[in-house]
């Protein structure tokens, strides 16, 4: 068969609109490239404004008081000018300590299930139940508190230590309502379940297949290979995924306020109340414009929120992003 | 010889064991959502009536008498739609930057970490930040401040999922336009968006879902009041708030209005999340597979 010439054929052009010069084109790109450029540079840009706003507006209480009397200090009294802030960040680490307590088991387990185990028919009916556990807001999840769980703690689980656990440590009933550390907890873990879950499965999906079979053509069962293998493969992006759902926990704001009963003392039980500090900025906006030194108080405890869960999730997130781009050789 | 699988030995036995707990734990987490929205209908109902959400509060509401929530469902729907679209304007600009200029290079992983750390701050911390600018400009509580703080609060939710699903769109489909001599500019605006455009609206979606719940952020800067609002200038009234406000009140006959009110909450955000599946589903139909 014989090669055809090539020919270029000058006909038909006269009807044709000239080719646009390439030059605007790539002008209106080089714009769009230096206008995009300035917007992507805002999320940064807002970390470190935010950060800097309210220390500014911290900064007479900090020049007011030595930060450890702040922050260890365990009377609260704007009205006489005592802002120990003991108490409040004693509350927030012992909600959010209970809440990952109570989530991690369950979540890691569910998890594990999901990436190891689970039918894809199991998956596709799973997701759309995280993502609406996901969905609902905070306030919802305090009246669902309010309404199911402190009930819950006060008639069934409180009278059970009673009666039960009297003398082990943290575990003492104290008071008589449900309105505790152990119904915020309940209610952040349902919270920062989606989150822990969702995580902990996408860092599963990372570990290769050809591990798993390795250790099962051996005979070891599906639950060997999981401990043995995978896990070892994938715990740092599990200690990560925790790290998050701490920070997500420390933050919460209303749904902890509804059912923790907000008393400003020490606690020394689960079963005690406390007042966390996001509880403690929201409760007092309102008067805080009123006494001297209060709303720079209150700003303080933004900023101590801030500056944890700041520390928090940028290790999380650094680890995960590096798990999840991991290469196998 | 054939070698027998003894089921008692402890292995198997772990394995069973595992097994059902990783079961239950899951049925547990489904079950949760059950129970919650279970709750949520079986007291709000009641009290949830025509009232309700038609009248805006009458005097003497908050003893137990009569009037509604209007006020805070529009003032909620004005706050989740202006902190959308605001959010929408610098969201999906950033999601394209670190599509076609970006990748996965290293800036694009300190723009990504710096989103999932915007995300990780909770909405009180950025209602403190509204506040403190506010008190800096002599701003006082107003439906536009409440939606600048709900945009900030949904922009790292909205970029972050749009992010995930611009990032799943073929290689090829890009490398096709850019072999045909298109910039990088056209290919963001021609063929990213057009193809990705389920993608993009389940991100906005969600992220009015997100904007629409959220109470701590408004708590500062948006204010409560008992008129629907006119102006961006004035106060307004929102949905998480009057739910929130009506559970500490001491009138029995107001908490379960509030129990209404988080039901009405619930639904809309329900229905903003199925909508969205339904929405991506129907436009998935026009993308390139």
């Amino acid at each position: 068969m014989s090669q055809s010439e090539p020919t270029i054929t000058l006909e038909n052009t006269e009807g044709r609109t000239t080719r646009p010069s390439v030059a605007p084109r790539i002008r209106q790109d080089q714009r769009a490239q230096r206008v995009f450029f300035v917007i992507t540079l805002l999320p940064v840009f807002l970390i470190v404004v935010v950060t800097i706003a309210l220390f500014v507006r911290a900064w007479p209480i900090l020049q007011a008081f030595p930060l450890t009397d702040l922050l260890f200090g365990t009377i609260w009294k704007p009205s006489e000018k005592m802002f120990g802030f003991g108490p409040f960040i004693l509350g927030t680490l012992w909600v959010t300590v209970v809440g990952v307590g109570v989530a991690v088991p369950p979540c890691l387990l569910a998890a594990i299930y999901l990436a190891e185990y689970a039918h894809a028919s199991t998956r596709s009916f799973t997701k759309p139940i995280l993502d609406l556990l996901a969905a609902i807001p905070p306030v919802v999840y305090g009246v669902w508190g309010l309404l199911a769980i402190v009930p819950f703690v006060e008639d069934m689980l409180a009278p059970l230590a009673k009666r039960w656990l009297g003398g082990v440590p943290f575990l003492a009933v104290n008071q008589p309502t449900g309105f505790s550390i152990l119904s915020g907890g309940i209610v952040l873990a349902v919270m920062i379940a989606p989150l822990v879950i969702s995580v902990v499965y996408e860092i599963f999906l990372t570990v290769p297949n050809d591990l798993r079979h390795a250790s099962l053509a051996v005979g070891s069962t599906q639950w060997q290979t999981i401990r043995n293998v995978v896990l070892p493969q994938v715990m740092p992006g599990i200690v990560a995924a925790v790290v998050l759902g701490a920070s997500r926990a420390f933050g919460e704001t209303i749904a902890v306020l509804i059912v923790v009963g907000n008393v400003p003392q020490v606690p020394t039980s689960i079963f005690d109340s406390a007042y966390p500090l996001p509880a403690l900025i929201a409760n007092n906006y309102g008067d805080m414009m009123s006494i001297p030194l209060y709303d720079s108080a209150l700003m303080g405890a933004a900023l101590v929120l801030l500056v944890v869960i700041l520390i928090f999730n940028i290790l999380s997130t650094l680890v995960l992003q590096r798990m999840l781009r991991r290469k196998w050789a | 010889m054939g070698m027998k699988k003894n089921y008692w030995q402890r292995r198997h036995l772990m394995e069973l064991f595992m097994k059902t707990l990783m079961r239950i734990s899951l049925a547990g987490a489904a079950a949760s959502l059950g129970l919650i929205l279970w709750t949520v209908v079986a007291r709000g109902l009641p009290a949830l009536t025509w009232d309700m959400v038609t009248q805006v509060p009458k005097g003497g509401f908050y003893m137990g008498k009569e009037g509604g929530v209007l006020n805070a469902i529009i003032g909620s729907l004005y706050l989740a739609l202006g902190g959308t679209l605001l959010a929408m304007l610098f969201s999906l600009p950033i999601a394209l930057y670190l599509k076609t200029y970006l990748g996965s290079s290293k800036w694009g992983q300190y723009v990504r970490l710096s989103l999932d750390v915007l995300w990780g701050i909770p909405s009180i911390v950025y209602g403190a930040f509204g506040f403190t600018i506010m008190i800096a400009i002599g701003m006082r509580a107003s439906l536009l401040a409440g939606i600048i703080v709900l945009a900030l609060v949904e922009l790292p939710i909205m970029v972050r999922a749009m992010d995930e699903v611009i990032r799943r769109m073929p290689a090829d489909l890009e490398q096709a336009a850019l072999a045909l001599g298109s910039t990088r500019f056209e290919v963001s605006m021609q063929v990213v968006t057009r193809q990705m455009l389920p993608g993009i609206m389940t991100a906005i979606l969600l992220a009015f879902g997100r904007g629409i719940g959220d109470a701590a952020s408004v708590l500062f800067t948006a204010g409560y009041t008992d008129r629907i609002v006119t102006s961006l200038m004035r106060p307004t009234a929102s949905l998480p708030l009057a739910v929130f406000f009506q559970l500490g009140s001491p009138f029995p006959e107001v908490q379960q209005r509030g129990y209404a009110s988080a039901l009405i909450l619930t639904i809309i955000v329900l229905a903003v999340s199925f909508g969205s599946r339904w929405l991506s589903s129907r436009l998935n139909k026009y993308t390139i597979k």
